[in-house]
């Protein structure tokens, strides 16, 4: 039996390994070494548990009896340290190695860390992990600062709202989701969540992290050993204001983690490359997920990941012919139950040759919707509220369908699009 | 749509005891048969014996209490009767003794019943002591009037109805009678029908309807039917086929009269190219006229609204009298008119150039009578003024009190913008009405609910002098008031209780009926004193009857005329003079009426149905003229004249001679942005008749292109878009106050100008699509109702208008997505509640693929894609598959 070690136990890993061993159930022994000592569950979900809509059990995808179902050795806890690739073997943190025919790394990615001063004082966290969700419960009424306007930033403020914090969020950019949504829906998005008390300080960059020091006799300790002390205190921004703050979230997006691979001397760019097979540099080595780098491109949403764990498995189980392709879908996502659904060129601003193109929006209460139509074609959107069309408007999109004749009531959605023309009762005839 | 279904609830309450009524709307004068729930023709009335039109078999549906004038108003207030009566009577009072009686007027109607017109005139000649009172009626019978009081020394109308059936040759000149008489019309159709014999011209400018019946159009130029009936006159002459022995023994003023008509010559070629018809046209109509004993000419407002109108109605009356065809069966000149009671109200003497039953103000004998029989001491000694001189009046201020009833001179005068801004200034404006909007209601200081049809009781009086009844068979809405009981109180609170004492319509209509006595003594036809001594139940039993109520139909077959002599008068008409078509108002306007539609709409206005016809303003033209001004069919055309403009739609026409157009009278501000004809036509008058040329409006047409079209329904004012039209559907009339406009526009409608117009909106529902200029857009109140749907674009878009008018109601389930696309949504069949929402993937479509053999969560992702995103709907998915495969 070969062997396979799969490094990370993340959602990417999880549906390689269901797909893998639906494939091939025999082909390999399998090991999985995972960084976090849990069991797989759903990072999507870890909003909703952070706002007490649901619990880690049901959050769990994969306990550690499916692993024993399928006679996969599952190490958590002791994360990989080095490759050593002319041996094929892994080692761990606490000084196992495991022998492998084939490497799968699944590493995923880091919260990407504020350039700025103060990160590292204590309060300041992140918001990745089941270890962050805890903590994040754990804290007391405080006052929070989440600096970051994009989709994690927001899923941790509204929860941090929902338990009862006092939340101020700090977005570069105008209007919330800015890489989502237009103007429109961003800044829908920010009133509907200022009336849940959640409060926004826009177009805001973040100068510095302010600490306070419990007093220290006598002591010449460095200003870095002085920060892992310190607590923070304040956010200040570039534009002179002062957030006081008992704990900051940062959420500003996230950074492949591919030094394991580096340091293994696998082609490392943004992430770690991978060809269309998803094989790394190293034909023994493949990689999925938020850590690898596809055609310049990285990820950071759960469907692409989905297709990389199948195309990745079926060369796993020696059934290979499949690439994989990148290919454009809607991001969909809910906020504080509210559904969002965006795709494409939605502000008629990615091709840099063509024209802009025509909007076309719909404002309701609680909806709102806006298409982007060049030459007759749907060639992005985004849905705010009521997304229930989303499906219709996606398959317009990716199958570049000519929508002028459903084009009055596109908007409304498949329901109106039927039978265009046929309701007519107004006549235009002024005389019969 | 079945009259029922339109039957306002308020009609239903007579339901089972049928009544005999007469029709509201032209002077044909139909008997109606109705319940209030069913309508039908009255099978006993002589004037249709059970025909109707379709305005006359909608009129149920007009019925009802929406926006209806309910109570008495004085100034934006609402006030009890009592204070709007001492109101009215003080101010009046005020002003008379303060600038004397000509410093007030009355302008009445033909839609008022004979005992109103009788109170009305009394009031205002014979106790104010003025003569202006003036009537509608002066803008289409007056010419009419003066023509047969020059041939025959009275207004009288010789013919009647059965004189059509009996004629062989029946001649309709400036008459789309079709449309506007249309019983009169069916009359003749069947007469032809059952003798094809019969011949029928029409003489028109237009080739209208009517001409579908002819046997030969003369489509002579507007304007010359002077010379035409001259020319009839020598061609009669030099045919030896005048009736010399009646002319010798019933006539006078003959040989001048033929003289002037000879003037003009005898070369029928050169009188054909200069009337615009080919010579044999003419001459085979003049062979015609001339060879049938029987004729019958009808005449209409296409003669009587010129500025000759008195000449073209006495040149077709010399062609009668030249051929002793006057008043025998089969043979007379007739006028037939507009109003369902004109007649009535040139009887009692409602214009002010009349005294009281056909009598006359400046022949000392008639007033000493008249006042003797009112015991008038103030009588009127002297003609008051017309009714176009009237609002010049009220312009320059000589007239400080107006006070105007039934009807809507803002709409229906010529000038009608400087009507308008003559009653915006006039100290006080009364206005008695039936409606609560209107043009000249909104010109009102003084507001008057009256009774409308169907709810109010008296007499009318038809073409063919057939008095009959109007009955009531619906209460009155609101604090609505009889016409004539208004008059009354304000008579006696202006002190003159004693002459005005009436208790019910009976008490007037027999001290009228005692007046024609009166008349009687000076030779006048008119004769009701058979009625004078009416018991009410009598009054209540009257039956359809014409005037002299002596039996005979028919007047002057005697060949005894009411003048002086005895004897008839030949008129002499010179032809007009010749009018250059000037390059800036190149264009000859005509008016007139359409099938379906009444007056200003103020009725017809409340049916849907009669929109189905022609259903927005509009301007008919020949397609050369469409072609050579660049105006496009359907389009929208605008037309300047030298004293106003409109915004109407194009219609093509190959009916119109080349160089003219014609607009429909209806429309108002109440029904278009733009679209009253009469602000477009000068204020030109007959000399003697006072009736202004509404046939002959020289202007000017240009294309308007809008950028945007659009629908809008609401129950507000449409906001001030440059083009809009109201059109009326059932299904909104039937969901309350909420209406149909059709809008066009070229500048854009902005955010600000819809917040603006509709400040009650809580929300507004929009879809933009600038790129193609089309907008949607619903309003909703703080409860959700919907108060407005409006959808422009660069087309007309689409909607159910049904639909939308059900969702106006107030328990109407508000469905945003479909109120915007203006119709339900077409969602197909129940796939049950959504399971995965990322995807929006519901149940039944999941569990058709676990159907088709998906056995785990993946295998359910692949086959429709749920739990393929956020994997939170994953234990749904589990619980799914195991009920679907257990």
């Amino acid at each position: 039996m070969k062997r396979l070690v799969v490094v990370g136990n993340g959602m990417a890993a999880c549906r390689l390994l269901e797909e893998l061993t639906r494939l091939a159930p025999d082909l390999y022994q399998i090991t999985v070494v995972g960084d976090e000592p849990f069991a797989g569950y759903n990072r999507v979900m870890l909003s909703p548990l952070l706002g007490g809509g649901t619990d880690e059990k049901t959050i769990t995808t994969h306990p550690h009896q499916w692993y024993r179902d399928r006679n996969i050795r599952l190490i958590t806890g002791s994360p990989v340290v080095a490759i050593h690739r002319r041996r094929r073997q892994v080692e761990t943190a606490a000084g196992h190695l495991l022998d492998y025919d084939r490497l799968l790394l699944a590493t995923g990615a880091a919260p990407r860390q504020l350039p700025v001063e103060g990160v590292s004082l204590d309060g300041v966290v992140s918001f990745r992990d089941l270890y962050d969700v805890r903590r994040l419960l754990s804290l007391s009424a405080a006052r929070v600062v989440v600096v970051g306007g994009g989709f994690l930033g927001l899923e941790a403020a509204d929860a941090l709202v929902k338990q009862g914090h006092d939340v101020t969020l700090v977005h570069s950019r105008g209007h919330l989701l800015n890489q989502q949504l237009d103007e429109s829906a961003g800044h829908r998005l920010q009133q509907d969540l200022e009336a849940r008390g959640l409060k926004f300080v826009m177009q805001a960059r973040t100068q510095s992290i302010e600490g306070t020091y419990p007093e220290e006799k006598g002591s010449g300790k460095s200003s870095s050993e002085k920060h892992r002390h310190g607590r923070v205190a304040a956010v200040h921004l570039a534009d002179g204001q002062r957030l006081p703050a008992d704990y900051v979230v940062q959420a500003v997006g996230i950074v492949p983690r591919a030094e394991l691979a580096a340091s293994a001397g696998l082609t490392v760019n943004q992430g770690i490359r991978v060809d269309d097979t998803l094989q790394t540099f190293d034909p023994a080595i493949y990689a999925i997920g938020e850590c690898v780098e596809h055609r310049e491109r990285t990820f950071g949403l759960v469907a692409p990941l989905y297709e990389q764990a199948s195309v990745c498995a079926s060369h796993l189980a020696e059934l290979g012919h499949r690439r994989y392709l990148y290919a454009d879908s809607a991001t969909r996502l809910k906020i504080s139950g509210i559904d969002l659904v965006s795709c494409g060129d939605f502000l008629g601003d990615k091709e840099k040759d063509a024209s802009p193109g025509e909007t076309q929006q719909l404002n309701l209460p609680g909806s709102y919707r806006r298409l982007q139509i060049r030459d007759n074609r749907v060639v992005g959107m985004v849905l705010y509220g009521d997304v229930s069309d989303a499906p219709f408007f996606e398959k317009l999109w990716k199958e570049k369908t000519d929508i002028s004749a459903l084009r009055e009531t596109l908007l409304l959605g498949e329901a109106f699009c039927k039978r265009p023309g046929d309701r007519d009762q107004n006549s235009e005839e002024i005389a019969a | 749509m079945s009259a029922e279904a339109n039957t306002p609830k308020a009609v239903a309450t007579n339901a089972g005891t049928a009544i005999c009524t007469t029709c509201p709307y032209c002077g044909v004068g139909c008997g109606i048969r109705t319940d209030g729930v069913t309508l039908k023709g009255d099978t006993q009335h002589p004037a249709n014996a059970g025909r109707l039109c379709v305005k006359g078999s909608s009129v149920l549906e007009t019925l009802g209490d929406q926006d209806r004038l309910l109570n008495p108003e004085v100034d934006g207030e609402v006030v009890s009767w009592d204070q709007a009566l001492d109101e009215v009577a003080g101010r009046f009072r005020r002003i008379v003794e303060e600038h004397g009686p000509d410093a007030v007027a009355f302008y009445v109607s033909g839609q008022l019943l004979t005992e109103d017109y009788y109170v009305a005139n009394k009031l205002m000649k014979g106790y104010i002591g003025s003569a202006n009172i003036d009537t509608n009626s002066r803008l289409c019978m007056s010419s009419a009037v003066v023509a047969h009081k020059r041939a025959f020394g009275e207004d009288v109308v010789p013919g009647c109805y059965e004189d059509l059936e009996l004629a062989d040759l029946v001649i309709l000149t400036g008459s789309n009678t079709a449309w506007a008489h249309p019983i009169v019309y069916q009359r003749i159709v069947a007469a032809k029908q059952a003798r094809p014999d019969m011949k029928v011209v029409v003489i028109d400018p237009r080739r209208t309807a009517t001409c579908d019946l002819a046997d030969l159009h003369l489509a002579i130029r507007p304007g010359q039917d002077v010379p035409l009936f001259n020319g009839l006159l020598t061609w009669l002459d030099d045919n030896k086929a005048l009736d010399q022995a009646y002319i010798d023994a019933h006539t006078e003023g003959f040989q001048a009269t033929l003289e002037t008509a000879r003037s003009q010559g005898n070369d029928w070629d050169t009188l054909a190219a200069k009337m615009g018809v080919s010579k044999v046209d003419l001459t085979t109509f003049y062979h015609w006229f001339a060879t049938c004993e029987r004729t019958v000419t009808v005449f209409s407002q296409g003669v009587n609204q010129a500025r000759n109108g008195s000449d073209q109605g006495n040149a077709i009356i010399n062609a009668h009298l030249a051929t002793g065809r006057v008043g025998k069966p089969g043979a007379s000149p007739f006028s037939i008119t507009g109003q369902p009671n004109a007649m009535g109200g040139r009887e009692v003497g409602g214009l002010a150039n009349q005294l009281a039953v056909h009598l006359d103000i400046d022949n000392p004998a008639h007033h000493a009578a008249v006042a003797d029989f009112w015991q008038a001491p103030a009588l009127a000694t002297k003609n008051g003024l017309t009714a176009v001189e009237l609002f010049e009046a009220v312009s320059s201020g000589e007239v400080k009190a107006v006070w105007i009833m039934a009807t809507n001179p803002v709409d229906s005068l010529p000038e009608a913008d400087k009507v308008r801004q003559a009653l915006m200034a006039c100290d006080t404006v009364v206005v008695s009405d039936c409606v609560a909007s209107g043009d000249t209601l909104a010109c009102a200081d003084i507001r008057l609910p009256a009774l409308g049809w169907g709810e109010k009781s008296g007499m009318v009086t038809n073409s063919e002098r057939c008095v009959s009844r109007q009955r009531p068979f619906v209460p009155a809405p609101g604090q609505a008031k009889a016409d004539w009981w208004i008059i009354t109180e304000v008579a006696q609170r202006m002190g003159f209780a004693d002459a005005f004492p009436y208790q019910h319509e009976r008490d007037i209509f027999a001290e009228y009926s005692a007046l024609t006595a009166v008349a009687g003594q000076f030779g006048k036809r008119l004769d009701l004193t058979g009625a004078a001594d009416l018991s009410a139940d009598q009054y209540a039993q009257w039956q359809p009857q014409q005037w002299p109520l002596k039996g005979d139909p028919r007047c002057f077959a005697d060949g005894q005329f009411s003048t002086p002599s005895g004897r008839a008068r030949f008129v002499t008409c010179e032809n007009p003079p010749v009018r250059q078509i000037g390059d800036a108002f190149p264009i000859i306007l005509n008016s007139g009426r359409i099938r379906d539609q009444w007056h200003t709409m103020t009725r017809t206005g409340r049916a849907g149905r009669l929109f189905a016809h022609l259903s927005e303003p509009f301007a008919a033209l020949h397609p050369k003229d469409i072609e050579r001004y660049r105006l496009q069919e359907g389009g929208f055309v605008r037309l300047t004249s030298r004293v106003g403009d409109a915004l109407v739609r194009v219609t093509r026409d190959t009916g119109q001679r080349p160089g003219t157009a014609f607009m429909p009278m209806h429309w108002t501000d109440q029904f278009s942005r733009r679209a009253r004809v009469d602000a477009l036509v000068p204020a030109r008058l007959d000399p003697h008749s006072g009736q202004p040329a509404f046939k002959h409006t020289p202007v000017n047409v240009s294309d308007w292109q809008p950028r945007w079209h659009g629908w809008l329904f609401t129950a507000a004012s449409p906001p001030a878009v440059e083009y809009w039209a109201r059109v009326p559907v059932d299904a909104f009339l039937q969901a309350g106050q909420v209406q149909r406009y059709r809008l066009a526009g070229d500048a854009d409608l902005t955010e600000q100008q819809l917040h603006d117009w509709l400040p009650q909106a809580a929300q507004w529902l929009a879809l933009n699509d600038p790129a193609t200029g089309h907008y949607r857009r619903a309003a909703l109140d703080k409860d959700g109702r919907l108060l407005a749907w409006l959808a422009i674009g660069e087309t007309l878009p689409v909607c159910d208008v049904d639909w939308l008018a059900d969702c106006f109601a107030d328990d109407a389930d508000i469905q945003h997505m479909a109120i915007l696309a203006g119709q339900p949504a077409d969602a197909g069949p129940d796939l049950g509640p959504v399971i995965c929402s990322c995807f929006q993937v519901r149940q039944k479509t999941i569990e058709g693929v676990v159907e088709e053999g998906a056995d785990s969560v993946e295998a359910i992702g692949k086959g429709c894609q749920a739990g393929t995103n956020c994997g939170s709907c994953i234990p749904e998915l589990r619980g799914l598959l195991e009920t679907c495969t257990s």
